[in-house]
């Protein structure tokens, strides 16, 4: 402990020879922190470690747990698991030379990476013990750049040698080619107490989840009922009255419970008496009394026959596993379990006498956030242990085959399994659907392709945590922004609409806890002078000086000088004796000091302060610059620590130097680390209206710019591109963190905000033709054409073909840039209509493999034309074609069609702060307004755009944009920071131009001056992915429903535009009937039908049926639908009959 | 509002405020000339040649190889634009129009290279060239339309101790090769076609990689796209004018901060025993006109910013084949033309012939063409 003593004390003489009431000099530049940290955790490094820390750490104490199988048939065979791994990523294929593969082979070949699961087995074969160690028992897919992938640790050079983007986040996965991402899902802390008041109902309780590692959950409730306190939990049938539990749990006498609960405060003592009394008058005196009283409440669902326990010992079992399970009950020593009901008890009593002193579940403090490495160790789990069952079984029937040849071996059954846990995981990842039953778990959703549409939208992804509530219920609660929210979790990003709030993202400069070892820490406080809470009585624990020590939620002692065992507690750890995670804080409310190395906290890194001072000095930012100390340094001398959102309450943390009072103890690193990633591209944010930043936050992941390094070399579904992107001129640190720079989707465009020419209202937006002739707002669409050539069961299979040639020898349009493989040659125009790959199909394939038609010669088989042809109305270019087998031995041919497209009229714009606009119209160059300079804008935008939307922001980064443009360099418009107005305007009037950014322009059309001067700059847009040329849609006639011959609906089916029921509302209201019949029947699904007068059914060809006549046939006209309601209602045993009626 | 007498650089008749266009610190007075421009009520301003000739100045300041500036004064706001705008939008130029793709395997797209290589400014006399027309002899390519260019190009890595890693890593404008037609040979033989500047970066290559194309620039004008522009921009401005009130003359101890409202050499500090404040006339024109000066109250009332309504400072940067100072004429000789075909249809309007209606085509070449939008 000494030199480590010395190491974080080294730092201390450079106070030396200040007194505190110097004035704090500013640490210049302590925000190079901020890449330090990242350095060290990347952006979705939660993601990453919490996989990390299963595959090294978690599947082998599942393995440990489940590591024995045993058969029923010979009690001698048993097979043990001793040891388990993941290996690294490798390929299936079995006469695979070189079995590495990456990540990006996957992603095209729509294969999923996984590495293999492989364990050591131990087990009898007869009266031998084999060992086997290599057993591969499934494959687990393997998160992007954790530490079980290629990827981990490669230089720049090496990630492009293997087509990866250094850009590219990771921690995602990918199975069967799509990229996945398992959200991180929010949830209510496990094993703490919560206090709730029901202000309706009059009721307090406390509840508690309790969840052990075994995966069984539970919730245990103690809760008021008519002001007396009951024991409520689902194993129980009715609630039990909360002395009989505690005497259950072995505390007898009243006294003592009364000591427990209520202490000596005399309102408590009251409030709990009738408790007292209805246990003395339900006649439970004793411990057995109770545990009988119990005992006759408890659910029995017991299956194994056997004989018939005693009711109190069905209680006691439940008392001791069920009930508050994560409470260990070791030797049936119920102490700590009393203790603990007891304490749930006294939180009621203290709400009940007070309504301040219930518990907040929105708190930030009392969340978990649970990630990939949970979700795939509960799943590995019920893989695995049904992996186990069904290797047991299997087992059994083979051992209880009597006559064998060889002596059974159990790897060989093993072999045989078949790929359960593969399978398992491919369909959990690849679905999103989690339902185990083992552990009551039925979850949808968990995991989301991953958005490739912009850089910025798989990074969002990555940082997007998502909540357990129902997004229908109309709660505000959830959704509020929570002050301890801050520094945490995002302000402004968070989707509009039904999931605001409940879907948020994480901050910059967080970190997601994973579980830190337990004992380790309750032996520490003991060693600190914590007292054994076994040990302790009613009256010690509620004592005037005394605070409780919890550890996880579990209560493990006493102590009296609560401050000195916290700050002892943080130098051990701020030492580096206990992980840096581990929280512990002081809760003077409830008199606890509690101590948190669970799973889940959010936590994020503050600057050490003492006596006044940062520990962080000008001289280590000075060396962190030059690349000698990391940030892990920083925390090892102690300079920064990890607080959680609990700890942080129990701070007092200043925001700048400046406001560093004697008590402070943390200083923030920077200000803008509360904001996100997707946040953090707004410059000056803090000057715009809030919804402002929330809506750019939506619209900045459907911006359309670059993706990765690797774009030219990924088939996606759908990717758009930006042809020539630009980094923004006013940046802010977060992007050049997250290497939006490199990454950009947008442009700089030179703004003139004014009107012009009326088609700019409602903020369309004006675009000058000759900046759109330059390249300006130009992309690209690439999208995605795969086949599969099959091979089918009978023995047919699919063919390519080359182009078919007509009776002359001419090869048909639509064929003509099919090569003779039967593809389409890359760099060819593809125009409407034409085939790029002209597969050929048996018309035999689905016929029985017994069929002995097909005589194994391919020629002999007939084939018919299942072309792919190209279907979008414009036309594009073949990209690439690829060919390459599938996991399955199908070939797979996929073909990527670009198209480049140039701005248009009604395509959508935006800046940088939830402004949105679409293209109004596009203006020769020689009409467009110039300045002085002969500069033309690239846009104009109506001023009305302004006065209600508050984007100050914008309006500063058109000026800080406009200095930089003048200066020759960029700007930052930071948040809480960044270049100052007043700079700015100072370098524009250095350059000649107006302070205030507005320019004298000229009119393009009349040549004479403007009357005004216009704010004239340039301003980073986006191009937003929603194009006209994707959505454009009209039709005069064309396909039909066949069941209802009404017109199909929808852009993708030529559909029609459909006249509602609103809509047909109005025309009622004018009169315009026969509009109405044209609308509603003559256009659309109109049919000819013969009626009988006199039965009133429909007949034919002017004959009825029913009457066998045609005598008083009418025809008229009605809906093919009606006519279709009819029918189906006689199907039904209605006759609808029709009235006619001369009009 | 008396001239400082001081300098007489600038005719008397600029500080008539008929001609003036008023700077204001938020707003600007004064823009628009009357319906009809120079005519005053009760005043005879009726059309006189010698008047207009003596008015009228054209005179160039400045002229480099890619650029001009010059003063054009003397009319109305109405013809300086019509220049501007034609000059941008009406003076043709050649440019790439049709790539033909034998190979390209290079990252660059065939549609983003193809659009590159349209941008760049061809130095290839349009006079020589006539129109493509849809119908006609001009429909297709000949030797009269169209020149062709050829784009080969290979990257290969540098042999070792070259000093750089690459050959043809970087396609550049300098690598397009003139491949004459017909008699262009003849035609082009004493300024043979060929970009304006070697130095645009086409496209980046890679050992391995390689760009063959042939591409075909045809004659059109800017307003087709402005790669057939044949000015990087073609503007004006009007000339500042600085009035000094001699009511209120500057304090001696602000002279400096009043000069440094202005860009630099406009206004002389005079040291005549004194300190005074003046404004240099010659320096006038460089003002920028950022009305820094207004927002100083101490200068309150001191001096005045206008405009001069009819003096135009014209700034050319010819990008294409033609010389800086031959853009004018081209582009009034344009003008002219549009102005024949107006008078000729005006003419046919008048004589009331059925035919009224038909406007002749406005190029006397005949090969007036208007292409399809693209």
């Amino acid at each position: 402990m000494d030199d480590q003593e010395e190491g974080w004390n080294s730092s201390v003489p450079v106070w030396r020879g200040l007194s505190l009431t110097d004035p704090v000099k500013a640490v210049e530049d302590k925000w190079l922190l901020l890449p330090a940290f990242l350095k060290v955790k990347g952006l979705v490094k939660q993601h990453i470690d919490s996989f990390n820390y299963f595959v090294d750490v978690d599947i082998k104490n599942i393995v440990k747990a489940n590591s024995k199988v045993t058969s029923d048939v010979d009690p001698r065979f048993w097979l043990k698991y001793t040891d388990v791994h993941v290996s690294f990523p490798d390929r299936t294929d079995p006469d695979a030379i070189d079995k590495s593969i990456t990540p990006h082979e996957c992603r095209l070949r729509d294969t999923t990476y996984a590495g293999q699961i492989i364990v050591t087995i131990q087990y009898t074969r007869g009266k031998q013990l084999v060992r086997r160690p290599g057993v591969n028992i499934g494959r687990l897919p393997i998160m992007l750049r954790s530490n079980k992938c290629v990827l981990s640790g490669q230089s720049e050079a090496s990630l492009a040698r293997m087509n990866e983007c250094p850009l590219d986040p990771g921690g995602y996965f990918i199975v069967k080619g799509t990229e996945k991402v398992i959200l991180v899902q929010e949830q209510l802390s496990k094993n703490r107490i919560i206090v709730e008041v029901d202000p309706v109902k009059g009721i307090v309780q406390a509840s508690c989840t309790s969840s052990t590692h075994g995966g069984l959950k539970s919730k245990t409730y103690v809760a008021t009922k008519k002001s007396k306190i009951y024991l409520r939990h689902n194993s129980l049938h009715e609630d039990i009255p909360i002395v009989i539990a505690l005497k259950a749990l072995g505390v007898q006498s009243d006294k003592e419970i009364l000591l427990l609960t209520a202490g000596n405060h005399d309102a408590y003592k009251s409030t709990f008496s009738p408790n007292l009394e209805e246990a003395a008058k339900l006649g439970v005196f004793t411990r057995h009394q109770a545990l009988e009283y119990i005992g006759s409440k408890v659910k029995v669902n017991r299956k194994v026959i056997g004989p018939r326990r005693p009711v109190w010992e069905e209680a006691l079992e439940a008392l001791a596993t069920i009930v508050l399970a994560h409470v260990p009950v070791v030797n049936l020593d119920f102490r700590g379990k009393a203790i603990f009901v007891a304490t749930m008890t006294r939180r009621v009593l203290m709400a009940m006498d007070d309504e301040k002193m219930v518990d907040d579940r929105d708190y930030v403090g009392n969340k978990r956030l649970e990630l990939a490495g949970q979700l795939l160790a509960l799943l590995f789990e019920d893989l695995f242990k049904t992996f186990n069952t069904n290797l047991k079984s299997a087992i059994d029937k083979n051992l209880s085959k009597t006559s064998r040849t060889s002596e059974f071996d159990a790897f060989n059954t093993m072999k045989f399994q078949g790929d359960h846990i593969t399978a398992g995981f491919i369909r959990a990842i690849s679905t999103g659907n989690w339902s185990l039953k083992r552990f009551k778990m039925e979850r949808a959703g968990v995991t989301h392709v991953l958005s490739r549409l912009s850089y910025i939208s798989a990074l969002g992804m990555m940082t997007r945590i998502s909540s357990q509530f129902e997004k229908t219920r109309k709660v505000s609660g959830p959704r509020a922004l929570q002050p301890s929210q801050w520094g945490m979790l995002c302000p402004s990003d968070t989707p509009e609409g039904e999931a605001c709030g409940l879907v948020k993202n994480l901050a910059l400069m967080t970190h997601i806890t994973t579980d830190v070892e337990e004992g380790p820490i309750v032996k520490l406080a003991f060693m600190l002078g914590v007292e054994d809470i076994a040990l302790s009585t009613g009256a010690e624990i509620y004592g005037p000086h005394t605070y409780v020590v919890n550890v996880n939620g579990s209560i493990i002692g006493l102590t009296r000088y609560p401050s000195r065992f916290v700050s002892n507690f943080r130098k051990l750890r701020r030492a580096g004796r206990v992980s840096e995670f581990v929280s512990v804080y002081i809760n003077n409310h409830h008199r606890t000091v509690l101590i948190a190395s669970d799973g889940g906290r959010i936590c994020r890194p503050m600057i050490i302060v003492e006596r006044g001072r940062p520990r962080v000095t000008p001289g280590h930012v000075a060396e962190l610059k030059a690349g000698n100390l990391t940030f892990d340094d920083f925390l090892r001398k102690g300079l920064v620590e990890y607080l959680d959102v609990n700890e942080e309450n129990d701070s007092y943390i200043a925001l700048y130097e400046a406001d560093i009072v004697p008590t402070t103890t943390h200083l923030e690193i920077e200000p803008f680390t509360l904001l996100g990633a997707v946040a953090g591209l707004i410059p000056y944010p803090h000057h715009n209206q809030s919804p402002r930043n929330t809506y750019q936050c939506a619209m900045g992941k459907q911006a359309i710019g670059a993706i990765g390094y690797n774009q030219l070399n990924r088939i996606d579904t759908l990717l758009y591109l930006s042809v020539y992107p630009q980094q923004p001129m006013v940046k802010t640190k977060t992007i050049e963190l997250i290497g939006y720079d490199r990454l950009p989707a947008g442009q700089n465009a030179t703004v003139a905000v004014m009107s012009y020419s009326g088609y700019d209202i409602e903020d369309a937006l004006i675009q000058n033709k000759a900046s759109l002739d330059r390249g300006y707002g130009r992309c690209q669409v690439l999208r995605k054409n795969a086949t599969l050539i099959r091979k089918y069961p009978n023995g047919t299979f699919d063919r390519l073909a080359d182009a078919p040639v007509d009776e002359n020898g001419q090869v048909q349009k639509k064929y003509d840039i099919i090569q003779a493989d039967g593809l389409a040659g890359v760099g060819e125009r593809v125009d409407p209509g034409d085939v790029y790959i002209n597969k050929q199909t048996p018309t035999n394939a689905n016929a029985n493999a017994n069929d002995t038609s097909f005589t194994g010669q391919a020629a002999t088989v007939p084939y018919k034309n299942t072309p792919m042809t190209y279907k979008s109305p414009v036309a594009g270019h073949i990209d690439k074609v690829m060919i390459t087998d599938t996991e399955n031995d199908h070939t797979l041919i996929k073909v990527l069609i670009r198209q480049t497209r140039r701005p248009e009229l009604g395509d959508k714009f935006s800046s940088r702060h939830g402004q949105k606009g679409v293209c109004g119209l596009i203006v020769n160059q020689e009409d467009m307004p110039f300045n002085d300079q002969g500069i033309v804008p690239d846009t104009i935008m109506n001023p009305h755009g302004f006065p209600s939307r508050m984007t100050v922001g914008k309006m500063i980064e058109l000026l800080a944009g406009k200095a930089g443009v003048l200066a020759g360099k960029l700007q930052y418009g930071t948040a809480f920071g960044g270049s100052k107005v007043e700079d700015m305007s100072r370098i524009l009037i250095d350059n000649g131009f107006s302070y205030a950014g507005k320019d004298m322009l000229t009119s393009g059309i009349t040549g004479e001056p403007l009357e005004a001067y216009v704010y004239f700059g340039p301003i980073y847009y986006q191009k937003l992915k929603h194009m006209v040329m994707d959505k454009m849609h009209a039709r005069a006639r064309g396909p039909r429903a066949t069941l209802t011959r009404q017109p199909t609906e929808g852009r993708s089916r030529e559909g029609g535009l459909r006249l509602g029921e609103m809509e047909r509302d109005c025309l009622i209201g004018y009169g315009a009937t026969q509009l109405l019949l044209e609308r509603l029947m003559i256009s659309s699904d109109k049919f000819e039908v013969n009626a009988c007068e006199e039965c009133g059914l429909m007949g034919y060809n002017g004959w009825c049926t029913y009457c066998k006549s045609s005598k008083k046939m009418a025809q008229l006209t009605i809906p093919y639908a009606a006519k279709l309601l009819f029918q189906e209602l006689m199907a039904m045993n209605i006759v609808p009959r029709l009235v006619l009626d001369d009009a | 509002m008396s001239p400082s007498s001081s300098s007489n650089a600038l005719p008397q008749s600029v500080y008539n405020p008929r001609r003036h266009v008023g700077i204001h610190a938020e707003r600007i007075s004064d823009v628009s000339s009357t319906e009809y421009p120079g005519h005053y009520p009760n005043e005879d301003h009726s059309w006189n040649l010698d008047v207009f000739k003596q008015n009228l100045q054209v005179k160039v300041q400045r002229l480099s190889q890619r650029s001009i500036e010059f003063d054009l004064v003397g009319v109305d706001a109405s013809i300086a634009n019509a220049f501007r705008r034609i000059l941008i939008a009406e003076v043709p130029t050649l440019a790439i129009e049709h790539v033909y793709v034998w190979n390209n395997t290079s990252v660059i797209h065939d549609e983003i290279l193809a659009h590159r290589l349209g941008l760049v400014p061809l130095n290839a006399d349009p006079a020589l060239m006539e129109y493509r027309t849809p119908t006609g002899i001009n429909a297709q390519p000949n030797d009269r339309n169209t020149l062709v260019f050829q784009l080969k190009v290979e990257c290969s890595r540098a042999p070792r101790g070259s000093g750089k890693e690459y050959i043809n890593d970087e396609v550049k404008s300098g690598d397009l090769v003139w491949v004459p037609q017909g008699e262009q040979g003849s035609v082009f033989a004493d300024k043979p076609p060929a970009p304006t500047n070697k130095n645009i970066v086409l496209a980046k290559l890679r050992p391995g990689q390689e760009i063959d194309m042939e591409l075909h620039a045809t004659k059109n004008v800017g307003k087709e796209h402005a790669k057939w522009s044949p000015v990087a921009t073609a503007s004006y401005r009007l000339h500042p004018l600085i009035v000094l009130n001699p009511e209120k003359p500057i304090p001696p101890h602000l002279a400096q901060k009043f000069a440094s409202c202005f860009s630099p050499g406009v206004v002389k500090i005079g040291d005549h025993g004194e300190v005074r404040v003046l404004i240099d006339e010659r320096g006038m024109r460089n003002d920028s006109v950022s009305r820094e000066v207004l927002r100083h109250e101490e200068f309150a009332g001191c001096v005045e910013l206008k405009r001069i309504r009819d003096w135009f400072i014209f700034s050319v940067e010819s990008e294409g084949p033609y010389e800086p100072e031959r853009m004018l004429p081209e582009a009034i000789k344009i003008m002219r033309e549009k102005l024949s075909s107006i008078r000729t249809a005006a003419e046919a309007l008048l004589s009331g012939g059925n035919e009224g209606g038909d406007i002749p085509p406005s190029r006397t070449e005949g090969a007036d063409v208007e292409m399809a939008d693209s």
